[in-house]
């Protein structure tokens, strides 16, 4: 199986219909999901935002901390939080309520009564309800057209990919029953490359980069749906060019130091070692970025035509909506 | 400097417990924090420290020989001067639960049908936090065989990391409850078909048939494991909640992490467990909060050109004013950006070692831990603190 390529790929990132944006914990997934929405939203489109593995983070992201008593700030319900972007979180028990009613028509939970809970938990062991009832939803929400734009603050690494191959593979077990016919039209909107796309989000350290090229590869073995790019988050500046490396280490010689010392006092020497941590920083991680572009793009590349973006670090200046906010602005930038 | 020289904080921690279990966000170091403080622990104290990885990085798997062993315990080669002896192993889940059942199962018959069934590999994936529980049960298993004398747990980056505490009355409640004799009900009675319960219609539409008997069928099976299950838990709770465990929360300075930390030690007291110490990973040095380099950073760069045309210029490397200005320029730019990151890890710095005795900031190292002479490094770095 292999993903898309070359010019059905060519849609802009933005004018799919269905993205999930999947990540290593920590690598900023929740921010940049939350920064294609608001960018999508900004650009007129009507979008949907989704917290599948409900943390509060997406909140946090979209300028909405949670209510006084710690419920949380989104829910099944959509929320608007601006023209054109809504927000919701996935919730098992509510979305098999909805898929119950509106694909099976089966009549409501309500003749179940007491053992919706147990139903629930049923659902959660049969294999791949629980992924089917998550993915289902959001194929739902493209399909009826309530939104242009459907961005998942999707699962981590880990689990994405038997999320993204659940409506294929729950073929193989659910033998019976309506939910295995309920299926393919999942899949013809998942495997339409001008409809659906995953978004890999990554930062330039060991572990993420390592994760991304496996998922990376995993995607395209392992289902049909196609990579659209990978992010990379939190991109250190580069302090200084060609040839200025040089000039700074000679900032640290001796005499220099003398000099500085003299004209700016004797903490030129910890600014100068500060910066010094910050160039040794920036060198690791710009070698993990050269490990990520080779496996994707290089001679054996997993992924020769995906977008790659880079978002720099933000160093902490801003933070909430307006870190987001900064983000969808450089992602703009980078994606054209 | 007191007369009687006392062990730094973690090491003490490490010494007095037997079982060290840390938790944290993803992304935070967790697992390389835990399998530094074994390989401290090592070092320093007698005895035999296992480390219980859950996701290592392959290269930090490599290094403590774990990679292609998933549950089997290896011992990590240290090299002269350590004082005890480091093992490690990973969490395999399937593994854990292919072990379990072939030791619990009450005979061949019932437990060769547990591991046939079709949805078994599922359900142990997916079941009552599965993950945790056979935590707790490889838990019980390595402390009750006494094989060591200090196990290290690294837990999954999820809030729920904790949620595995919880497993035994779970476990209690599924057992005696509702939901198992209903689960069971299509294996135990044949006219379940035609039952005209709702419960079942919808059920057997929504999910067929089959997987309705093939998951009683699994459960009739399963119950008659339970006794031990149930038993075994408690003993690990018990071990968990006393004076023999300790927490240990795993955490960076950014907001994102810090507020899992903060959730983590709530949790922690909440549930009255004991909190040994909040390490801090990628602390960024003290450099980039100093007031006083902040101001000579600035004057560098309000100054530039005038230093880099006048008293620099005669110097060897710098025959080049523009692009001395330049540098300097950079290097006030740079200076005065992680200066902003740090002044906010500061600020949640205060926050954060609010509650935990034992606070331990590690700096941000340069280069990644991937060996054991990394580990080394950083386990000095942990146990100066």
């Amino acid at each position: 199986m292999s993903a898309g390529s070359g010019s059905e790929a060519d849609v802009h990132l933005l004018d799919h219909r269905l993205l999930f944006v999947t990540g290593k914990g920590g690598v900023g997934k929740t921010t940049v999901a939350a920064a294609l929405a608001l960018a999508a939203a900004r650009s007129g489109k009507r979008t949907l935002v989704c917290e599948v593995d409900a943390k509060g983070n997406l909140a946090e992201s979209l300028g909405r901390s949670a209510g006084a008593g710690r419920e949380a700030a989104l829910r099944f319900e959509p929320t608007e939080i601006q023209p054109s972007l809504f927000a919701m979180a996935m919730n098992t028990e509510e979305s098999l309520k909805e898929y119950l009613s509106l694909q099976l028509r089966l009549p409501l939970l309500a003749k179940i009564g007491p053992l919706a809970r147990t139903f629930d938990y049923l659902a959660n062991a049969a294999p791949g309800v629980k992924e089917i009832l998550t993915v289902g939803k959001l194929c739902w929400e493209v399909r009826a057209r309530h939104y242009d734009l459907v961005v998942v603050d999707a699962s981590a690494t880990g689990h994405i990919v038997s999320q993204l191959s659940a409506p294929a593979a729950i073929n193989e077990l659910v033998q019976v029953g309506r939910v295995r016919d309920q299926t393919r039209w999942m899949l013809d909107i998942l495997e339409d490359p001008a409809s659906t796309g995953l978004v890999i989000v990554t930062s330039p350290e060991e572990m993420p980069v390592s994760e991304t090229i496996e998922l990376a590869g995993r995607v395209r073995t392992d289902t049909n749906v196609k990579l659209a790019a990978v992010v990379v988050n939190r991109v250190l500046p580069e302090p200084f060019g060609r040839g200025e490396e040089e000039v700074f280490e000679s900032l640290r010689a001796p005499a220099a130091i003398e000099v500085l010392h003299g004209e700016v006092g004797p903490s030129a020497t910890t600014v100068l070692d500060a910066v010094h941590l910050a160039v040794r920083l920036r060198r690791t991680r710009a070698s993990h970025l050269g490990r990520l572009r080779d496996a994707l793009y290089g001679p054996t590349g997993v992924a020769p035509e995906v977008v790659m973006a880079y978002v720099p670090e933000l160093f902490g200046r801003l933070r909430g909506v307006r870190a987001t906010a900064q983000v969808a602005s450089a992602l703009m930038e980078e994606l054209g | 400097m007191s007369a009687i020289a006392q062990p730094p904080g973690l090491e003490r921690l490490l010494a007095a417990k037997e079982i060290v279990i840390t938790c944290g966000a993803g992304g935070v170091g967790k697992t390389t924090t835990a399998a530094a403080l074994g390989l401290l622990a090592a070092r320093r104290l007698d005895g035999r420290v296992l480390v219980l990885t859950v996701d290592p990085a392959r290269r930090l798997a490599n290094a403590l020989g774990i990679e292609a062993f998933g549950n089997v315990e290896r011992k990590v080669e240290l090299g002269a001067g350590a004082r005890g002896e480091l093992w490690a192993a990973m969490l395999d889940t399937k593994q854990s639960w292919d072990d379990l059942v072939c030791q619990y199962a009450p005979d061949t018959t019932t437990r060769e049908a547990i591991l046939a069934n079709p949805l078994y590999a599922n359900i142990t994936a997916k079941f009552v936090q599965s993950h945790d529980y056979i935590a707790m049960e490889r838990l019980y298993e390595i402390h009750h065989s006494g094989r060591f004398d200090l196990v290290i747990v690294d837990t999954p980056p999820s809030r729920n990391a904790l949620d595995f505490l919880d497993a035994p009355a779970r476990m209690s409640e599924f057992f005696g409850g509702r939901l198992l004799r209903w689960l069971t009900v299509p294996a135990r009675s044949r006219l379940f078909m035609a039952a005209s319960k709702p419960f079942y219609q919808v059920a057997d539409r929504v999910l067929g048939s089959q997987f309705l008997q093939d998951i009683a069928e699994f459960f009739v099976l399963f119950q008659s494991m339970e006794r031990g299950f149930v038993e075994r838990a408690r003993t690990v709770a018990g071990l968990l909640a006393d004076r023999r465990t300790t927490f240990i929360v795993v955490s960076t300075l950014e907001a994102s992490p810090a507020r899992e930390a903060e959730f983590f030690l709530e949790a922690l007291t909440t549930r009255r467990l004991h909190l040994g110490a909040l390490v801090l990973n990628k602390v960024l040095p003290a450099h980039f909060v100093d007031q006083g380099a902040a101001a000579a950073a600035a004057t560098m760069g309000a100054r530039a050109a005038e230093l880099a045309h006048g008293p620099l210029a005669a110097l060897d490397g710098l025959a080049d004013p523009a692009q001395t200005a330049r540098v300097l320029a950079s290097v006030a730019e740079t200076f005065a950006n992680y200066q902003v990151a740090a002044t906010r890890e500061a600020e949640e710095r205060v926050e954060l070692a609010l509650a935990p005795d034992v606070t331990v900031a590690v700096p941000y190292l340069d280069t990644d831990v991937c060996d054991v002479a990394s580990l080394n490094a950083l386990a000095d770095l942990l146990a100066v603190g």
